[in-house]
């Protein structure tokens, strides 16, 4: 089938770069499946217990670069026990095994331990970038041997992580040697941070692109910093605390104005005063502002900055930001394609659909959205799809479980329907309040694209689900808490999750029995029942009903490293 | 805190039936051209264009009375209704909900310290978060904010900083409750020491406020 020598078909397949792209190529023919494995330079494995590292290896001894995906979404919220799987140590000790020449590891909820890091610091010589998101199981001992060992070090992004603080020495560890960082972000480290070592290492980092800091660098070091890191194009600023009278407080202002290449701002961890007169010049040319952290940017203050910032196209924002507040925003950031605003934990000011029908009417580019809010109604979503077809990601959460429109008293079925009717697009949708099984009807009628679907405290009986699992073609991830859906939801097409990753169902219907069945029929799923504290008792009474199910197709079988009350069926 | 429907104002209190459509309640407090985007969010389901509404439309929003509202879900409705029977109370906490990460919620749990808001005459609580003020005047503006009919006289005097109703023209003072339980008036102590003490806040109407001017004097609350 061949027209072309192997090195002519390797440099066109150097232009196929998607995952996606590079799957579908390997599947045209023999040929092209040896050529396409032996180029691939990056992987991603969505969850790491499909497949095991040495066959990753095997089929791709030239990989670079690996993403790797453990926990399921709904450990993020605490529903998934503490030492339930997805450790990373057995992937880079195969790695460390073989010839890989690894230099670019990025890991989303997985445990990642001290000896891990060490390891990996020690055994790949071009090791670039380590980026972690959401992981956990290390001490700052373990970046002090990625500091220490990785000589070309370009990019440590630590995000969203509980550390387990230890000294603020490891950035001191990395050598005089290392210029050859590009990103640093340590914002959510908690605690002290050796600022001389710091300025230092920034002194002699002249590719120094993104740098986040954490709440323990003040004021006058981060004026230092942005001195010797005027090329900056993200900025992290950890704590905003100063005396507006102070010669630091001038000469930041002095030196922030010279910062033109800053496109990206986050952080403020501590503001005071709320004054931020001295950011204004840098928030012109923003593409990317996130405060969602910031509870101390707030009323009046935080609508002049954003009055500012005209060319904004993503906001993380909280939502102490009000329904004014995203009005300014609507008026304003004409460029705006994702918006996220976060539950505050304060009732005095919240945002409810007023907010998001303004976003809707001035933010034509809008396509990602993560908005908590108080209420919704039908007419409020109808609005918005009507103004905006262009969603391809579409999360709302109602921080009051099941409400329903409190206008009229309806569940927010037609609301959503509208959305997934109008928004051809949509791969990502999760939903809220008061639901029958008439949005999952809308869901599987129309959401063509959607990969991924949340569902919680929401339809009526089986067909809720049904209607999703029919209709949904392309639909990869589904996740569902206690929802009134049990064994004939899903027994019914034992097929599909075959074609899915992965499906999550906790406090719902289905019963040990419907499980049970589901495992025999399908060898290559792991259902896995997860059993709370107290059920450590596996009572073997097929009508029990189970309170969490992780299911996943996999190559490889049950895993190994399932504790105790993780039980594969 | 009041179960109350009405606002506390003469005029309403004698001999007004509840149950009386021709009452015309409202819940928000009373003051005019009160933007719908700044109205309090006091009780789930209330209608933001803060038009008066009946007894009814209050009590389903308050959730007292839910006999017409459909319960879609058939089995199994107990672990998913907040409460049992007709009258369900406030949901309970359930675990991951709502659906913020952890990491987020402990770290802006321990930069926040949230203070109950209670003011005279209103039925309902606000909360805020002492955290985000750095001043006793960057306080005073959030609380002009969220009640929208009051409005500051007086400048950076503090003995002259009361809330003024615009309704009735009655005047609030601000006061607080320490940690030694005293209430105490707003601004008598540094900022910092206040965050730190304040238990919770009340806008006191003037009238009852005599004799708060000394710390420890009792009030009846």
């Amino acid at each position: 089938m061949n027209y072309f020598p192997d090195e002519v078909i390797e440099h066109v397949f150097d232009f196929v770069t998607s995952q996606k792209d590079r799957n579908a190529v390997s599947l045209v023919c023999k040929s092209w499946y040896k050529i396409e494995r032996l180029s691939r330079q990056s992987v991603f494995i969505g969850n790491c217990y499909a497949i095991s590292p040495e066959r990753v290896i095997g089929r791709f001894p030239g990989l670079k670069s690996l993403t790797l995906k453990g926990k399921p979404h709904f450990a993020d919220f605490n529903l998934l026990p503490y030492d339930w799987g997805g450790w990373v140590y057995p992937w880079v000790e195969a790695l460390a095994k073989s010839r890989v020449g690894l230099e670019e590891l990025r890991l989303k909820r997985m445990v990642v331990s001290d000896d891990c890091l060490e390891l990996l610091s020690r055994s790949f010589v071009n090791f670039k970038s380590l980026v972690l998101v959401s992981c956990e199981g290390f001490t700052t001992d373990g970046l002090a041997a990625i500091a220490a060992n990785c000589r070309y070090l370009r990019e440590l992004d630590l995000q969203e992580i509980e550390v387990d603080d230890n000294r603020g020495q490891w950035i001191s560890c990395f050598p005089d040697s290392c210029t050859s960082l590009v990103s640093l972000n340590f914002s959510c480290l908690k605690g002290e941070i050796n600022l001389t070592a710091l300025e230092r290492l920034v002194a002699r980092s002249p590719n120094l692109k993104s740098l986040r800091l954490n709440r323990a660098v003040p004021l006058d070091t981060l004026q230092k910093l942005l001195m010797r890191a005027p090329q900056l194009v993200d900025l992290g600023i950890g704590s905003f605390v100063y005396d507006p009278s102070s010669e630091a407080y001038i000469k930041l202002k002095a030196t922030l104005v010279k910062c033109k290449s800053i496109r990206s701002l986050s952080g403020f961890l501590e503001v005071v005063p709320c004054c931020l007169s001295a950011i204004h010049p840098v928030c012109q040319n923003l593409t990317s502002l996130n405060l969602s952290y910031a509870p101390g940017i707030h009323g009046n203050e935080l609508i002049k900055l954003i009055r500012f910032c005209r060319k904004l196209e993503r906001l993380w924002i909280l939502d102490s930001i009000g329904d004014r507040g995203l009005g300014v925003v609507a008026f304003t950031c004409k460029e705006l394609q994702e918006l996220r605003v976060f539950p505050s934990g304060v009732d005095n000011a919240a945002v409810t659909e007023e907010g998001l029908v303004a976003i809707s009417a001035g933010c034509p580019k809008l396509h990602s959205l993560l908005y908590f809010c108080q209420q919704m109604t039908n007419a409020a979503l109808i609005t918005v799809a009507k103004n905006n077809s262009n969603f391809t990601r579409f999360r709302l959460c109602i921080l009051d479980r099941e409400k329903p429109d409190p206008v009229t008293m309806q569940p927010l079925d037609e609301g959503f329907g509208a959305i997934v009717q109008s928004c051809k697009r949509l791969r990502r949708l999760s939903l809220s309040g008061l639901l029958t099984d008439q949005v999952f009807l809308y869901i599987g009628m129309y959401a063509e694209q959607l990969e991924m679907l949340s569902i919680a405290f929401a339809g009526n009986s089986d067909k809720g689900m049904l209607y999703v699992l029919n209709g949904c073609k392309k639909l990869r991830k589904l996740e569902i808490r206690d929802s009134p859906f049990g064994n004939t939801a899903l027994l019914t097409d034992v097929g599909k999750y075959e074609t899915m990753r992965s499906l999550w169902m906790s406090s719902c219907e289905v019963t040990l029995g419907g499980c049970q069945t589901l495992a025999k029929k399908m060898p290559r799923l792991n259902v896995e029942i997860i059993n709370e504290d107290d059920q450590m008792e596996f009572s073997l009474d097929d009508r029990q009903k189970v309170g969490k199910m992780y299911l996943y197709r996999t190559l490889v079988g049950p895993r190994k490293d399932a504790p105790d009350f993780v039980w594969t069926l | 805190m009041s179960q109350d429907t009405t606002v506390d104002s003469p005029e309403s209190s004698d001999g007004a039936s509840l149950m009386s459509f021709d009452t015309e309640l409202t819940l928000g407090l009373p003051g005019e051209s009160r933007s719908p985007a700044r109205a309090p969010a006091f009780a789930q389901g209330h209608k933001k264009n803060c038009t008066k509404r009946g007894f009814m439309e209050t009590v389903i929003d308050l959730n007292l009375g839910t006999s017409h509202i459909s319960m879609p879900r058939g089995q199994n409705s107990e672990s998913r209704v907040s409460g049992t029977g007709k009258y369900p109370a406030a949901k309970a906490q359930v675990t991951g909900w709502p659906p913020v990460r952890s990491f987020r919620k402990k770290t802006l749990e321990g930069s926040s310290k949230l203070v109950k808001v209670a003011v005279d005459g209103a039925p309902y609580l606000r909360k805020v978060d002492l955290q985000i003020y750095s001043s006793y005047q960057d306080l005073f503006r959030a609380l002009e904010e969220m009640f929208t009919c009051f409005t500051t006289r007086g400048d950076d005097n503090m003995e002259e900083r009361k809330l003024t109703g615009a309704l009735n023209g009655r005047e609030y003072v601000p006061t607080y409750e320490d940690k030694d339980d005293d209430w105490m008036l707003l601004g008598d102590v540094p900022w910092k020491m206040f965050v730190e003490s304040c238990k919770r806040i009340r806008l006191m109407k003037s009238s009852e406020a005599v004799g708060l001017a000394a710390p420890r004097t009792p009030t009846n609350c």
